[in-house]
This record gives structure tokens, C-alpha cells and sequence, in this order.
């Protein structure tokens, strides 16, 4: 394959530094402009009478000639001896910071641009900022326009000192500080006369350094799972595991450990398309593993190899933001967050600090996140999931948060929160706090009724015969004259959650409300039973906290996926309907939810 | 990795986001070299299958052999092809052909209202039969929410500024001012009711690079763009009437990449052939505004 490689270097800086003209001359000076497209603009520049500017080669689009500033970010190639470039030039304008983000967010590299007769400016120091966040690490920073500065080399020195302070304070070094002149192609390509004392590289020769980026094989194991293929329909019955891994490799054989579920299986084979059979995969691959034994995984779990170092599982974690979002980031209010392939519902917990991007000074007592505003915080997540900091794995390590269906922020973490609680947990204390009891206590009502309020969970596979058991136990019980009601799931769904969207969209809160739900009806005294496919974990780790201080009893029909959590029941599936109706009443009766003689 | 494996490791990782997000997917094939190297990533993606219909907008202009390529990987690869048409406009002979109107409302005719209307099942939509290799009307009317193109940024400006996931209003328009912004491997995948999406996992590839991907996966491709017979060979692949052949003698996809690189067409830009891309100073921007491909 003789395709050369290619390095994305993306162009920042404050409006009007210049950015698109030192690409122009990037362009012109290696010979990249098709031919006769030089002239073409310049014949243009003529006609309407207004001055050449190298920028002007790359208004692709009519609208940004009719503004004259670069909205969006667009890519333009060209090619050296050693390599092929793509150049991303970044609209260094405010209001268009979420397209420079964008445009950043792709390249290996980045040029900065300032411009020696304005010096630092805004965006300077927010785009310089952004490009750490981001995790470039190779920056170069240009400092152009230096034919207004007349060469001057005092110009240079104090930008250098003020901006590498700067950089410094946010972990950033620039690879070097070259002055050079979009305009009369000083240090563009090849170096200057007119900079004589400058010994650096040019532009050119700065970006032959850069690297592209690693493939990161030496790394832990990280493959988040995008999704689990199986195409019966096709004839196929292979069930695959499908990710791109991020960090690491991995061979057949190798024993695998998926979090935040902590479900283990072995590399059973490496699947492809027209690809030669491997027996080992790592980094930056897309691909696909079928595995040993049959489990029940979730997309958006991250496949780990064991004994790796292992990501960490949380639901509380200490971020770095920066907010794009119209509407500002507030406390209370739900979240959509993506980190790697998972998607969970997340809340904004407290605002450490926010910081003034342009000056980098902190703002105290600031309660939300504006526009452009970036900020140090606690957010938790309505279940926990599986995260690398940063420092440890970039791509596991980092996320964005949409809100009203936009990205709306973008964040790494730092750390995890050590703070034990949650939001979940103030929430029940409070509610129970301010519960308003009647005037028959909750022992009396047992006294009368002969039992106490239980909330019974049936869950398991969707055709595992869980609706059946649960339907006759509601039966058995009410015929011996026990309080006891079903809750078909579809009654809910069509009734008390008709204002949802979508149940499986909105997950969480269609749990909490039967969580909230069953906390009343076991008040009342009933033996509220309902059956919940497929919950896991979290989910009945909830409807437990929900319901307290009344309590559970989760019975599991087919295979027990858990690994955490221990249901109080098991039943194989499809265990016919009296055995497992006994089962149950037996165990209510040795825990004295009902009398033993009902047995 | 080399940067091939690269660019199809980022455009799988595209693919199976959409799969995963949008439960009303359709992928646009044109049957030119860059829709099929996107439907071979596809399967690249599903092992083997192509898990969402394939989309074909007939404008009944298309050179023959491209129909009949079409119908013979369709029946292949068993896809799920699905094709529409303007009808209205071709019985009322609406079109630049027909010398009626200009080569932009012909494209907006039979290619963008085909594709929107199409796209929103507010026109029949033909399925291909596996058992009959004929076309029937499909039942299903659903509105498509993701929408796969193979669009590439090298081919002109206006695509250079595309997201990898875009999104188009109701009327398909496409707001370039405001996108969304695409941090790593994040992309917007959530979209407002009666809005939808674009997908471009093909937007860092170069036409060169699909060439290389042809020949390193040994990709089935129309014979149309090879050589003749008569030095003439086509670069792009449309309607025939707005359609133009380029010289070259190259017999193979080795031919062709040898002569890309060659650079021989380094100055001529790949739609240099497509005549309606000239017909005003923006054309294609104008016509990707309102949601042609």
C-alpha cells in the first residue's frame, strides 16, 4: 500500500490572526493550488478592485465570502517528500467556538496563531486552553503578521515569556514560537532573511517533526462495546461482540472482564470481513470477538483483558468542562452523558471553580456553566460506569454531554469523587423526612392484615415464563385472604408513564417511578408484584432504595446474569408455575412476611 | 495500521454508531465507486451483511449498465434494494433533457424531491423481490431518521464543511452555519421528532484512496470507469445527459490509481465531468442546502 500517511494539523487562534492565510500560503508554496487557481483569484481581487490576501484561496463557500470570516472549520490538503497533510482551519471567532472544538478534535497537531502587532488576544489563551483539554499535545505557536512588528526581535521575546507563562499553567508546552509572515511568506516553508536571528524551524520543517498520533499497544486493554451482532435472519449465528479498541491488545484465548458489570468470558475468535484470520488484535482496529461462553452484556460496557489494570467503576466523578450549550449547565436538571460507547442519564452535583477562559482566572461562587465557560465539577451519573482518568487513558477518559439532543459540553476526568453519597440517597432521605403518615401505623395495619407491605420483583428473561409465576402468585396469596395486587407493566406504560417518550429511551425514570410507586403501595400494606425484563443491577439496587425503609424481594427466573447483586430467588426457566409459586411463599413465610400457616 | 486500515477503521466505527442509534436507517447507494466502497464497509461493519436497505434514486437518465450492475450485486449480496423515482416529472417530461427546464431544477426534480418524498415514504418505494428479481411496491412507509451518504470533503467545497453526523430539517435543509460540534469519537446522534440525519462515514477519504481501497479489497466495480475502447473513460458516474467521460487509456483500477497518482488530474477537478455543478457559481452548495446528496 503505497498511501502515505497522513497528519491533521488543525489552525487556532484569535479572529483575524491570520489563520487562513498562512494556510493559503502553505498551499501556494508547496506547489498543493491547482493550477491557474493563484491567478484566478488574484484576476478576481482585481476586478473588484480590492487587494490579493492569501485567505481569499480558501473561501470555498459563498457564504463565508459574503461574511468574511470563517464560520465553519473546512480541510484542505497538501503533500510533502515525506508525508500528506490535511489542514483543518478553525473559525477563530467566538461564536463559532464548538466548530473550532470540532475541527480541533480530529488533528494530531496544532498551529496557534498570534499576531505580533495585537498580541495575546481572548482566543489566544481559550483555544490554547481548549487545544490542552483536547489532548494535543504537539503545538507550535505562530507568531505572524511579524512584517507589522517590523522583524523585530524584542516583539518576539516578549511573546514567547507572557504566552509559554501561560501554557505552562495549563500543563501545555509548545513545541516552538515561530515568527513569520502569512503575507510575504517569512518562515512559511523555508526560513528568512528578514528573521535572520530567528535559528528555529519554519512551518514547514515544524510539522515534518510532528508525530502522527500512537497506536497505543503498549497500553491496558480497553475495547468499549459498541454493540452484539447476531444476524439470524442471515443464516448467522454468530454472536459478536463489536468495538473499536482504543488502548492495548488482545489474543484468542485471553480471559476478558466487561465493567461496569464485571461479567468475565474468554476471546473465543476474531471476527471479520474479508480479512485474513488473526489469532491477535489491538489498537486502533474496529472489530469484533465471539466469545467462549454465552453472557449478557450491554453495549456501551468496556472489555478489558484481566490482569490488566482495570478501568475504575463510579457513579460520582471529578471533571474539567467546557460548556458550547445555548442554555447554560445547570443543577438539576438530567443529562444525557457519552463516554467511549455508554450512554447514562447524569446530573451536574456542585461547581468546583469556574474558569474565565480568556484571563484563566477563576470565578468564584458561580452556580452553572455558561456559554464558552470552562469549569472544574462533581457530576454523577444515575448508574455507574466504567472510566480511565485521563492521565491514564485518553479515549476512556473522556466524554461530552448533550442536552436537548445537542453536545452541548466536553469533559475529562480527573479523578473520582471520594464522596460517598448520592443523589439518589438525598433524595430518599428527604423524601422520608417529609412524609406525612396518617393515623394507622404501619405494625397495626400488619396486625390486621396478617402480613406486611412487600414489594416482590420478578425479572429474568423476557420469555423465561416470569409473568405466569408472578400472575399465580397473586392468585395463591389472595386466596388466602392476603392484600396482594399485580402490576402488569404495559398498564403502567399506557397509563402513569404515558408521558414519556419512550420507556426504553427513558429507562431510568420509568424505574423510578415504579420505584416510587411500589414505597406507597407497600405503605398500604399490599404485596405489590411486578415483573421488570431484563433489569439489572442498578436498576433493582434503586427500586430497593426506592422502596425503603419497605422491603424487596427479587425473584430471577432463567439465568442469573448478576454478579453484584444476589437475587433472593433463582428459578431455571420455564419452572413450572406451582413449583416456583411454593418456592416463593415458603420463603415469605421462614422471613415472616406472612403467617406460616399460609403455607 | 497504515492509513487505509485507518480510514476504514474510523468509517466502521461511523457505521455501527448509526446502526446502534437510529432504528429507521436506510444507506444511499448511487452505484458509483464511492457509495459501493461504502456499502463493502458496511459489510465490513456487519460481518458480512448489509443489516439496513440499500436506497437507489432513479432518475431514469442513468447510463444502462449501471442498472443492470446494480440489480446483479443486489441479487449477489442479497441487499435489501430499494429504489424511487420522480414519476410525476418524468410523465409530465419536467426534466433537461426533455428541454424543458435547466440542469439545476432537473437535479432538484428528479434527484432531490425524488430522494426527500422517497426518504419520507411519501412516494412508493420499490423493493427488489429476491425470488422474482423484480421490483414491488414496498409496504413499509416509515419515515428514514439516519440516512447513510458517501459523501467525500475532497470532492468540493461545500462538502469539505460537512459533519460526519448532519443534520437536516424537515425540509431536509441543511443549516451550515450551525452544526454540531464532533468531539473524538462523539458524534450527534440525538435529533429532535421530524428531524433527520446524515451520516458520512466516506468524509476523510480521497478519491485516490478509494481507488486503493477497490484494489486492496478486490471490490466489484462498474466496468464504466474503465477505459472504452476509445481512450475515454468515466471519473464520476451520473445522469447521461450531464455526464462527460474523461481521456485516459487506464483499462484496471491498477490503471487508475497509476494515473491518479500520476497526477494527471491534478488541476481538473474529479466533477469536472458533471455539468450541473458549473451552472451557477455555487451550484452544488445551493442543491446540498436543500438536501442533494
Amino acid at each position: 500500500m503505497e498511501t502515505k500517511n497522513l497528519l491533521k494539523i488543525v489552525i487556532v487562534g484569535h479572529v483575524d490572526h491570520g489563520k487562513s492565510t498562512i494556510i493559503g500560503r502553505l498551499l501556494a508554496d508547496t506547489g498543493s493550488l491547482p493550477n491557474g487557481k493563484l491567478e484566478q483569484v488574484q484576476e478576481n481581487c482585481r476586478r473588484n478592485s480590492k487587494p490579493f490576501e492569501y485567505a481569499f484561496l480558501l473561501d470555498a463557500l459563498k457564504n463565508e465570502q459574503r461574511q468574511g470570516i470563517t464560520i465553519d472549520m473546512a480541510r484542505c490538503f497538501f503533500k510533502t517528500a515525506n508525508r500528506n497533510y490535511m489542514i483543518i482551519d478553525a473559525p477563530g471567532h467566538i461564536e463559532f467556538l464548538k466548530n473550532m472544538v470540532t475541527g480541533a478534535a480530529r488533528a494530531d497537531a496544532a498551529l496557534l496563531v498570534i499576531d505580533a502587532h495585537e498580541g495575546i488576544q481572548e482566543n489566544s489563551k481559550r483555544h490554547g486552553y481548549i487545544l490542552g483539554m483536547l489532548g494535543i499535545k504537539q503545538v507550535a505557536v505562530i507568531i505572524n503578521k511579524f512584517d507589522l512588528a517590523d522583524y523585530k526581535k524584542d516583539v518576539y521575546e516578549n511573546i514567547v515569556k507572557e504566552y509559554s507563562e501561560f501554557l505552562k499553567n495549563i500543563g501545555v508546552t509548545a513545541s516552538s514560537f515561530i515568527p513569520a509572515s502569512g503575507r510575504f511568506g517569512d518562515n512559511i516553508v523555508k526560513g528568512s532573511e528578514n528573521i535572520s536571528w530567528y535559528k528555529g524551524p519554519s512551518i514547514l520543517e515544524q510539522l515534518e517533526t510532528f508525530a502522527l498520533k500512537p497506536d497505543n499497544l503498549e497500553k491496558s486493554f480497553r475495547m468499549p462495546v459498541q454493540d452484539i451482532y447476531k444476524f439470524t435472519e442471515q443464516n448467522d449465528e454468530r454472536r459478536i461482540v463489536a468495538g473499536t479498541i482504543e488502548t492495548g491488545s488482545i489474543k484468542v484465548g485471553d480471559d476478558v472482564v466487561f465493567l461496569p458489570s464485571g461479567k468475565e468470558n474468554r476471546i473465543s475468535s476474531i471476527e471479520g470481513f474479508n480479512s485474513p484470520v488473526r489469532k491477535e488484535i489491538g489498537a486502533p482496529y474496529a472489530t469484533g470477538f465471539t466469545l467462549a461462553t454465552q453472557i449478557y452484556i450491554n453495549p456501551g460496557e468496556i472489555m478489558c483483558k484481566k490482569g490488566d489494570a482495570l478501568p475504575t467503576v463510579a457513579s460520582r466523578f471529578h471533571v474539567n468542562i467546557f460548556w458550547m450549550g445555548k442554555a447554560p449547565f445547570i443543577k438539576g436538571k438530567k443529562y444525557k452523558l457519552k463516554l467511549a460507547a455508554a450512554r447514562v442519564n447524569a446530573e451536574l452535583v456542585d461547581i468546583i471553580n469556574v474558569l474565565d477562559a480568556s484571563e484563566l482566572s477563576s470565578i468564584k461562587g458561580k452556580k452553572q456553566l455558561d456559554r464558552h465557560d470552562v469549569g472544574e465539577c462533581i457530576i454523577e451519573t444515575l448508574k455507574p460506569i466504567a472510566f480511565d482518568f485521563v492521565t491514564d487513558i485518553e479515549s476512556t477518559g473522556r466524554f461530552v454531554i448533550v442536552d436537548n439532543y445537542e453536545i452541548a459540553g466536553g469533559g475529562i476526568v480527573i479523578g473520582k469523587a471520594e464522596d460517598e453519597s448520592s443523589l439518589l440517597k438525598d433524595h430518599v432521605q428527604k423524601r422520608e423526612y417529609s412524609w406525612e403518615r396518617g393515623l394507622v401505623t404501619s405494625s397495626v395495619r400488619a396486625g390486621r392484615n396478617h402480613h406486611r407491605g412487600k414489594f416482590i420483583v420478578f425479572t429474568g428473561d423476557k420469555d423465561s415464563g416470569t409473568r405466569e409465576i408472578a400472575k399465580n402468585l397473586e392468585q395463591g396469596l389472595f386466596n388466602l385472604n392476603l392484600n396482594v395486587y399485580y402490576l402488569g407493566m404495559s398498564s403502567l406504560v399506557g397509563g402513569l408513564d404515558s408521558d414519556m417518550k419512550a420507556v426504553i429511551e427513558d429507562r431510568d425514570e420509568h424505574i423510578r417511578r415504579i420505584g416510587e410507586l411500589a414505597r406507597i403501595m407497600t405503605d398500604a400494606g399490599l404485596i405489590f408484584i411486578t415483573v421488570i425484563d431484563g433489569a439489572d443491577e442498578y436498576d433493582l439496587d434503586k427500586l430497593k432504595l426506592l422502596n425503603s425503609p419497605n422491603e424487596i424481594l427479587v425473584v430471577n427466573v432463567g439465568e442469573n446474569y448478576y454478579t453484584k447483586f444476589s437475587p433472593d430467588l433463582n428459578f431455571p426457566a420455564n419452572t413450572p408455575v406451582k413449583e416456583a409459586t411454593e418456592k416463593i411463599k415458603g420463603l415469605m413465610s421462614a422471613s415472616d412476611i406472612i403467617p406460616s400457616y399460609c403455607i | 495500521m497504515d492509513h487505509l486500515e485507518s480510514l476504514e477503521a474510523q468509517s466502521v466505527h461511523i457505521l455501527r454508531e448509526a446502526y446502534r442509534e437510529f432504528k429507521s436507517l436506510v444507506m444511499l447507494w448511487s452505484i458509483g465507486k464511492d457509495s459501493t466502497v461504502l456499502l463493502w464497509l458496511a459489510r465490513k461493519a456487519f460481518f458480512g451483511h448489509a443489516p439496513f436497505p440499500l436506497m437507489h434514486i432513479d432518475t431514469a437518465f442513468k447510463i444502462p449498465e449501471m442498472i443492470e450492475y446494480r440489480n446483479n450485486i443486489a441479487l449477489e449480496w442479497k441487499l435489501n434494494l430499494i429504489v424511487g423515482q420522480n414519476k410525476k416529472a418524468l410523465e409530465e417530461k419536467q426534466t433537461y433533457p426533455d428541454g424543458k427546464i435547466d440542469r439545476l431544477t432537473c437535479c432538484r426534480y428528479l434527484k432531490s424531491e425524488a430522494l426527500k418524498h422517497t426518504l419520507a415514504g411519501e412516494w412508493p418505494r420499490y423493493r427488489l423481490n429476491h425470488s422474482t428479481g423484480k421490483f414491488d411496491i414496498d409496504v413499509n412507509k416509515e419515515a428514514y431518521t439516519g440516512v447513510i451518504v458517501g459523501v467525500r470533503a475532497d470532492e468540493e467545497g461545500s462538502r469539505s464543511k460537512e459533519r460526519y453526523f448532519s443534520p437536516r430539517d424537515k425540509q431536509s435543509d441543511w443549516n451550515v452555519d450551525d452544526q454540531p460540534p464532533e468531539l473524538w469519537n462523539q458524534y450527534k446522534t440525538d435529533f429532535a421528532p421530524g428531524t433527520h440525519i446524515r451520516v458520512h462515514p466516506l468524509l476523510d477519504w480521497t478519491e485516490l484512496n478509494i481507488w486503493e481501497y477497490i484494489e486492496k479489497e478486490n471490490i466489484p466495480i462498474t466496468s464504466l470507469y474503465f477505459d472504452n475502447g476509445k481512450g475515454k473513460r468515466y471519473r464520476s458516474l451520473g445522469c447521461y445527459p450531464c455526464t462527460g467521460s474523461v481521456e485516459s487509456t487506464a483499462r484496471n483500477v491498477k490503471e487508475i490509481i497509476a494515473e491518479l497518482k500520476s497526477g494527471k488530474f491534478a488541476n481538473i477537478a474529479e466533477r469536472s465531468g458533471r455539468a450541473q455543478d458549473k451552472d451557477d457559481g455555487g451550484g452544488l452548495e445551493t442543491l446540498r442546502r436543500e438536501g442533494y446528496m
